[in-house]
Order: structure tokens, then C-alpha cells, then sequence
């Protein structure tokens, strides 16, 4: 097979995970939060009502397609697109998995290893804001202008503790490929413990982990969509499929997040203490080492429906306070505490 | 490496799922042209406001405190950039980094200070 035949292989096949999981995790939310507040939950289509996200899908791009009146009409079928692309885009440069050996051929499990891996997808998580901004404003109705400007003061707010949070990363393993930051993340030091980002940098995970929910608009940060004030917020005027990308984009966003999480802080595809290509066969253990990524993943999206149903909806004071004056200053000390500690043990 | 003869190859498949991603949303939007219905009619298409008739126009002036936020954004932003190609060669240039790096943040600290200070990071005051 050609090196682009192989490419685009790749290229499906994350495409389809992303589809998947964020189709799944729809179904996951509601069967969960069911479960947490001792109901049913979605049951009627499908065994355990597994086919609930075909049955919204259908309605989603069945329903009519509304644009209001006073809508800027550009931007407003600019913006889910725009909003979705990126949280797509981004999983290009997540390692999936280590590499599988077809045809003797080494293939490495990522769609691509660039250089600039963790640049990328800060990036990308950046450009999602013009999406909600676009949408909110060209909607022309107050509850969506509120939730854009909401959500572009957010997002742009929890940016910063989150690049500080990521630079303790870079500190300490000294490269922006994802791939290589994995790798480093085998094995284990004192002897006992993983040698994985969140034992090195427990403050650091903390701080990411909270941005992360700020960036991906989810409880307790939601503050850009709180249904009981703002009727969703910037897509409160979206209907059909126009809604249906801002949702979907939500979830692919949550999924790269998680994959993000796990390959920054929880060493990727690796199991802890056990070095799984010693006695896994080439095809195998790269079958084994993308299934120890996936259940990782899982893990942390469902910890964003557990948190959910846990902690309740911040004022926006708060929000705002807690980025600026509390998470921006542990960045910052946490980054000097490691800096010292890289130049000493080195 | 000859200037003018790299090219970046591995860039390849990431401009081939951004394809993916556009076609995505361009497709699913103009599919979806076949199947729905389209009956708009005034009250239909009037801005949702919990179903009365919008009360005045939705370009209100809204805080300022909102132009303060995306500036303090700029000032941190701008430092976090000039951090990552610091931390990147951290380890290989040695002692000069970190007093260096120090210094910088050290001013941006003062800075902080001082729009804390001026409650610049309040919400509510």
C-alpha cells in the first residue's frame, strides 16, 4: 500500500471513532444522568434504547429548517459548521494507539505526527469560540448575544490557565509531538509509581482538568448555555441539523478533550507496570495498545457526566473569579515550582 | 536541510480531515434540504423571547466589562506564547533561562498586581 493509501485509512478511521463516540455519548449521557437521579432514562428504541441517537438523528435532519427574520443569514449558516470543524480537526494529531505492523510494514497509530502536535490543537480549541460568537450574534436575539458574549468571555478566560497549565508539559518533557510525549510516559520512576504527567504534575492536571470543563462549556461551567436562564444560550434560534452540528460538535469537543487528557496525563496507550508489546504478537498489540487508549478515553467522558450530576452551575463572578484569581496564579507558581525542579534534577 | 526543498508532507492527512470536517457540515446541511419541510410564516420566524413578541432590539449596549476581559486576555496570552518556545528548550540552555525567564514573568506579575489592585479582575465591585 502507498503511504497516502494508508494516510487515508487513517484519516476513516478516526473519523468514524470520532462519529461514534460522540454518537454513543449522547446515549451514555442520558442513560447515566438517569441512572443518577433513579430513573429510566431513554428505553423505548433498541435494546436499553441504544438506538435513542439514531432515532435523534433522524428527527434532527427530518425537523425544518428555520432561519429567523431579523438573522444575519451568512453568519448565521456560518456558524455550527465553523463551531464543528475544529473539534473534528483536532483529533488529526491524537496518538491512538502505538503502531501496528500490516504487511511488514510499521504503521504508526496516529493520522499524523507532526512537530507541532500540542500547538495544533490548542489552536483549534481556540478558533471553536468564533463558532459560538458568530452563532450568538447573528441569531439578533438577546438570549443568544448573551450567551455569545458569555461564552467568548469564558472560553478567552480559561484559555490562559490552561496554556499554563500545558507548559508545565512542555517543561517537562521538552517536545510538542503528542507521540513522543507518550512514549515518555512509559515506565515508571521512584520505582514504583507511573511515569505518567498527572504523578509529576498533580496541580498541573487539576488546573488543565478545570479549564477543560470551562472550554468545553460543561457544568459546572455551562454558564454560555444555562437552559433555566438563557434557553441554550447562542443556538437558542438554531433548529434541524444547524442545531444538531452545535451539539455534535459539543460532544466530538468532549471526546478530543478526554483523548487530550489521557495522552498528556494518563501515558496515552500505555498500561502502568506492564510492557504489552513483550508478549503481544506486531498486530495484536497494536489492537490491544489503541483498546487501552480507548478505555481511558471512556473513563474521562464519563467523568464529565458524573461531574455533571455532582457539582452545581458556578455564578458568573465566580467563573470569573475562579480563572482570573485563583487558577491564573497557581499557573503561574506551579510553573516556577517546576521549572526549579527540571533545573535541579537535570 | 537546502532552503525551498522541504516540504511538509506530514501536514498531508491533518489538510485531508480538515477536508473531511467541511464536507461534514456542508453535507449533512445540504442533504437535509430533501427531506424537511419548509412552511416559515411571520409569528414562525419572529426571535425566540418565551413566545412574546420581541420587545425592542437585541443590539442593547452591553458591559464593559466584557472589552476588559479580552484585554487582559491579549496581555496573557501573548505571555503564555512567549513561554512555549522557552519551555521547549528549557533543559538545553541552562541557568540563563530560568533567571531570564524569571525576570520576564516576574513583570507580568507586577502587572497582575496592579490590575488586581485596581480590581480590574472583579466582576462584581
Amino acid at each position: 500500500m502507498a503511504d497516502w493509501q494508508i494516510d487515508l485509512i487513517k484519516v476513516v478511521f478516526i473519523w468514524v471513532w470520532a462519529l461514534l463516540i460522540a454518537v454513543v455519548m449522547t446515549w451514555v449521557e442520558r442513560r447515566a444522568s438517569a441512572m443518577m437521579q433513579d430513573r429510566l432514562g431513554p428505553n423505548r428504541a433498541g435494546p436499553f434504547g441504544l438506538l435513542q441517537p439514531l432515532a435523534d438523528g433522524i428527527k434532527l435532519f427530518t425537523k425544518e429548517d428555520i432561519i429567523p427574520e431579523r438573522a444575519r443569514k451568512i453568519l448565521f449558516i456560518l456558524g455550527p459548521p465553523l463551531f464543528a470543524l475544529p473539534a473534528f480537526s483536532a483529533y488529526a494529531v491524537v496518538p491512538f494507539g502505538d503502531k501496528i505492523v500490516l504487511g511488514g510494514k510499521e504503521i504508526i497509530l496516529q493520522v499524523s505526527d507532526v512537530n507541532i502536535g500540542f500547538l495544533y490543537v490548542l489552536a483549534l480549541g481556540a478558533i471553536g469560540v468564533y463558532g459560538m460568537v458568530i452563532g450568538g450574534w447573528a441569531s439578533n436575539s438577546k438570549y443568544s448575544i448573551l450567551g455569545g458574549l458569555r461564552a467568548t468571555a469564558q472560553l478567552i478566560s480559561y484559555e490562559v490557565p490552561m496554556g499554563l497549565a500545558l507548559l508545565t508539559i512542555v517543561l517537562l518533557y521538552g517536545t510538542f509531538s503528542l507521540r513522543e510525549i507518550v512514549l515518555q510516559q512509559q515506565g515508571t520512576f521512584l520505582g514504583f509509581l507511573p511515569n505518567w504527567g498527572f504523578f509529576k504534575q498533580p496541580l498541573g492536571f487539576i488546573i488543565f482538568m478545570v479549564a477543560a470543563y470551562a472550554e468545553a462549556n460543561r457544568v459546572p461551567f455551562d454558564l454560555p448555555e444555562c437552559e433555566s436562564e438563557l434557553v441554550t444560550g447562542y443556538h437558542t434560534e438554531y433548529g434541524s441539523m444547524r442545531l444538531g452540528l452545535y451539539l455534535f460538535g459539543e460532544y466530538v469537543n468532549m471526546g478530543t478533550l478526554a483523548a487530550i487528557t489521557v495522552s498528556l496525563f494518563f501515558g496515552g496507550w500505555g498500561l502502568p507496570y506492564v510492557d504489552m508489546s513483550r508478549f503481544l504478537g506486531p498486530v495484536s498489540y497494536g489492537i490491544a495498545s489503541f483498546f487501552v487508549f480507548f478505555l481511558k478515553q471512556a473513563f474521562f467522558l464519563f467523568l464529565f457526566v458524573w461531574v455533571r450530576w455532582t457539582v452545581p452551575r458556578f455564578r458568573y463572578d465566580q467563573l470569573m473569579g475562579l480563572g482570573w484569581k485563583a487558577l491564573i496564579p497557581l499557573g503561574l507558581i506551579n510553573l516556577f515550582i517546576t521549572a526549579l525542579l527540571v533545573q535541579l534534577t537535570t | 536541510m537546502i532552503p525551498g526543498t522541504y516540504l511538509p508532507t506530514e501536514y498531508l492527512p491533518i489538510l485531508i480531515m480538515l477536508l473531511f470536517a467541511t464536507g461534514f457540515g456542508v453535507v449533512t446541511l445540504w442533504v437535509g434540504r430533501f427531506f424537511r419541510l419548509r412552511r416559515p410564516y411571520a409569528e414562525k420566524l419572529i426571535a425566540y423571547e418565551s413566545g412574546n413578541p420581541p420587545s425592542a432590539p437585541p443590539r442593547f449596549r452591553f458591559s464593559i466589562k466584557f472589552y476588559l476581559i479580552a484585554i487582559l486576555f491579549v496581555v496573557f496570552d501573548v505571555e503564555a506564547i512567549f513561554l512555549y518556545p522557552w519551555a521547549l528548550v528549557y533543559d538545553k540552555i541552562g541557568i540563563f533561562a530560568v533567571v531570564e525567564m524569571f525576570l520576564f514573568i516576574f513583570l507580568l506579575l507586577v502587572g497582575y498586581a496592579y490590575a488586581w489592585r485596581k480590581e480590574a479582575l472583579e466582576w462584581e465591585r
